[in-house]
């Protein structure tokens, strides 16, 4: 029978088949970091339990930590500083390999696993972290967990887990200049819904996430639990080959050859059945932006705000207008021209070095508006490395943004980043959730470059007027 | 881990869809290194005012929902992250069971771990509990997971579904590591089979 990319990973990974249809799992890579992880430890500690295998297992620190120049030195809220300090404790005690804030690979776990090698295609990849479907844009099944998954994980490298449903999301055609991996995704959750994809996998296929560099496949793969999907996956192909060739934890010589070989029979069959399909035209898209607090509530850039006397339901019209109210926008206005304070690029959907060449491209040669604060955050040491030598993070400087060290930062309300109160955001992060860059704040979800086009007019802007 | 087998208790109505887990316990009460005290926290933005002091009109601070064991919710509730705080945040203030038309994902898997029961049913029973839950003290609900049903105050029930294995840990208090490890001997065998390839984080 023909299977798809989801069927493959998971049955080379089912350890055994339990009466009801429960799989015991195998979990090739175990991903940890310090909010999500101290009471799975603490459980191991007390049941006698050991990591079943560190070598499988990789921890960072990434919510928490101040992303300021001098945060090596300066004092951490204390809450912060014991939930780092645990994490270390825990990673000595039990032996995993960790990344330290001092060490330049320290990063966001979602850019930190692609950028290593750790996450590779044909995988089972878990964190404690939603948005760990970042990885199936590797060609892996990747899903977040909660906490005592976290602690199942570590004693015994499996999971109970039942098969999940198959879901096909083609996105056929071009996308249009000034439309990225972003703007697919975001198009993509408005046209299905922040419920779309509950109990499903989605697979994203056609040309135009084939045409996508690797960092628009994670971009895309990042925004699918946003659709309510357990994962997202795109198959591997020599786009992904190459990326993976050459990174530290990857296979090396003919080892790579071998893993290629396997790879390249991951793609799903001819004749596979999904249980949804849905097909998108990439020359449609326009440059997204949300205008509500959840990521289904967005429109083009070119969109008026909707007007909830239009709709029907009555649940729908008052949760649109508690978000209008909560957002201070007014139906029917134009999103473009909403003044903006604060501008975030970061986070785990796009603070890739492709994300930071986007936004300063925009940048160059302008300023950020007078009373806007612009933020760019590398999502890892190593990117902020390479875009200090190649001249990008120069850019992004000269033009007045902060430029910061690598971490969440201002994706949630967890570190020193947050927004205050009525502050509105144009932020590349994932979630528009109320309170959740700070408790007040509102939040328009938008590509790097279109973040960038606000940070410089001091307003939502479409970016296709300024390149 | 709690048993759960039978419950009757209060029910509060939250007659709200989408209620994300940033909702239920936002991401600065995160930091913590326990699972217990997180039920002050619970619904903190929709409880509190910012200068701490209780929202007379949100649902849990009315003294008829003080003590309720039992939410009914709008769809999809539980959307968001993967944060356990969440459950554990319900499961601090008391809440052991939670009714909606849908659940995302990752909550609803939370939820067994810590002995909470997440029950999805039709939109038309969640409606008919929503009023039975707007009646404070004076219409306590029953749950038995035994024979999968609620039981409504005039006496109605309301079958639901659950998954076997997650229905029998639950009546049992069972914990799945326990469970896993009896395992252990297939899980070697499927190690010894891996490619040699396979990269090692060390
Ligand atoms: S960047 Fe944001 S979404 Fe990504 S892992 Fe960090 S907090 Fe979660």
């Amino acid at each position: 029978m023909p299977k798809t990319l989801f069927d493959k990973i998971w049955d080379a990974h089912v350890v055994e088949r339990l009466e009801d249809g429960t799989c015991v799992l195998y979990i090739d890579r175990h991903l940890v970091h310090e909010v999500t992880s101290p009471q799975a430890f603490e459980g191991l500690r007390m049941a006698g339990r050991k990591v079943r295998r560190v070598e499988n297992t990789i921890a960072v620190v990434d919510h928490n930590v101040p992303t300021s120049p001098d945060r090596l030195t300066e004092t951490n809220e204390p809450e912060s500083a014991l939930q780092i300090a645990t994490l270390e404790q825990n990673v000595a005690e039990f032996g995993v390999k960790y990344f330290p804030m001092s060490d330049a690979r320290q990063g966001i776990v979602h850019v930190v696993g692609p950028e290593q090698g750790i996450s590779l295609p044909g995988m089972t990849i878990v964190c404690g972290d939603s948005h760990t479907s970042t990885h199936g844009a590797m060609g892996a099944l990747a899903f977040g967990i909660g906490t005592s998954e976290v602690e199942h994980v570590l004693a015994t490298q499996t999971l109970l887990q039942k098969p999940a449903k198959n879901m096909l999301v083609r996105v056929d055609g071009k996308l249009p200049a000034g439309c990225t991996g972003k703007d697919i995704v975001l198009a993509i959750i408005g046209k299905i819904g922040t419920g779309g994809g509950t109990g499903h996998v989605i697979e994203f296929a056609g040309e135009a996430i084939r045409a996508l560099d690797m960092a628009g496949r994670l971009t895309v793969c990042n925004m699918s639990i946003e659709a309510g999907a357990r994962a997202g996956l795109i198959a591997p192909d020599e786009t992904t080959f190459e990326y993976i060739k050459g990174r530290p934890f990857a296979p090396k010589g003919a080892d790579f050859d071998a893993a290629v070989a396997y790879w390249k029979t991951l793609p799903s069959d001819e004749g596979a059945h999904y249980d949804k399909v849905v097909v998108l035209d990439a020359a449609q898209i326009v440059p997204q932006v949300t205008w509500g607090t959840n990521p289904e509530a967005v429109i083009p850039i070119t969109g008026t705000v909707p007007n909830p006397a239009d709709e029907p339901d009555e649940t729908k019209r008052a949760q649109m207008q508690r978000m209008l109210s909560y957002m201070a926008l007014e139906p029917g206005q134009k999103i473009a021209g909403t003044k903006v304070d604060v501008v975030f690029i970061g986070s785990c959907t796009n603070s890739r070095i492709e994300d930071l060449r986007a936004a300063a491209a925009v940048a160059k040669g302008r300023h950020v508006a007078p009373g806007v604060r612009a933020l760019v955050v590398p999502g890892s040491g190593l990117v902020k490395q390479q875009a200090e030598a190649e001249g990008t993070a120069q850019i992004l400087i000269d033009a007045g943004f902060e430029w910061r060290e690598a971490g969440c930062s201002m994706c949630l309300g967890m570190n020193p980043d947050k927004l205050t109160p009525g502050q509105r955001c144009a932020s590349t992060s994932n979630r528009n959730f109320e309170g959740r860059q700070g408790p007040g704040g509102r939040t328009h979800l938008l590509s790097p470059a279109m973040a960038a086009a606000a940070a410089v007019t001091g307003a939502l802007t479409d970016v296709r007027e300024l390149v | 881990m709690d048993k759960f087998t039978t419950l009757t208790a209060v029910a509060a109505p939250l007659n709200v869809a989408n209620v994300d887990t940033d909702k239920i316990i936002p991401a600065r009460f995160l930091k913590t290194i326990k699972r217990t005290g997180l039920g002050k926290s619970l619904f903190a933005d929709m409880r509190y005012n910012a200068d701490g002091s209780e929202k007379p009109d949100f649902v849990l601070n009315q003294a008829k929902y003080r003590h309720a064991q039992i939410l009914v919710a709008g769809d999809n509730f539980g959307c968001g992250s993967s944060r356990e705080h969440a459950p554990w945040a319900l499961l601090d203030f008391g809440i052991r069971c939670v009714i909606a038309p849908s659940f995302a994902d990752i909550f609803f898997n939370n939820c067994f771990k810590n002995g909470i029961l997440p029950i999805p049913l039709p939109e038309a029973e969640v409606a008919k509990l929503m009023d039975d839950a707007g009646l404070g003290t004076n219409a306590r609900l029953t749950i038995d997971l035994e024979r999968q049903v609620v039981v409504r105050p005039n006496g109605e029930e309301i079958g639901f579904e659950v998954d076997p294995f997650r229905k029998h840990c639950l009546l049992n208090g069972l914990d799945d590591i326990g469970l896993t490890l009896q395992h252990t001997a297939a899980i070697s065998a499927y190690e010894a089979h891996q490619p040699a390839w396979t990269p090692k984080i060390i």
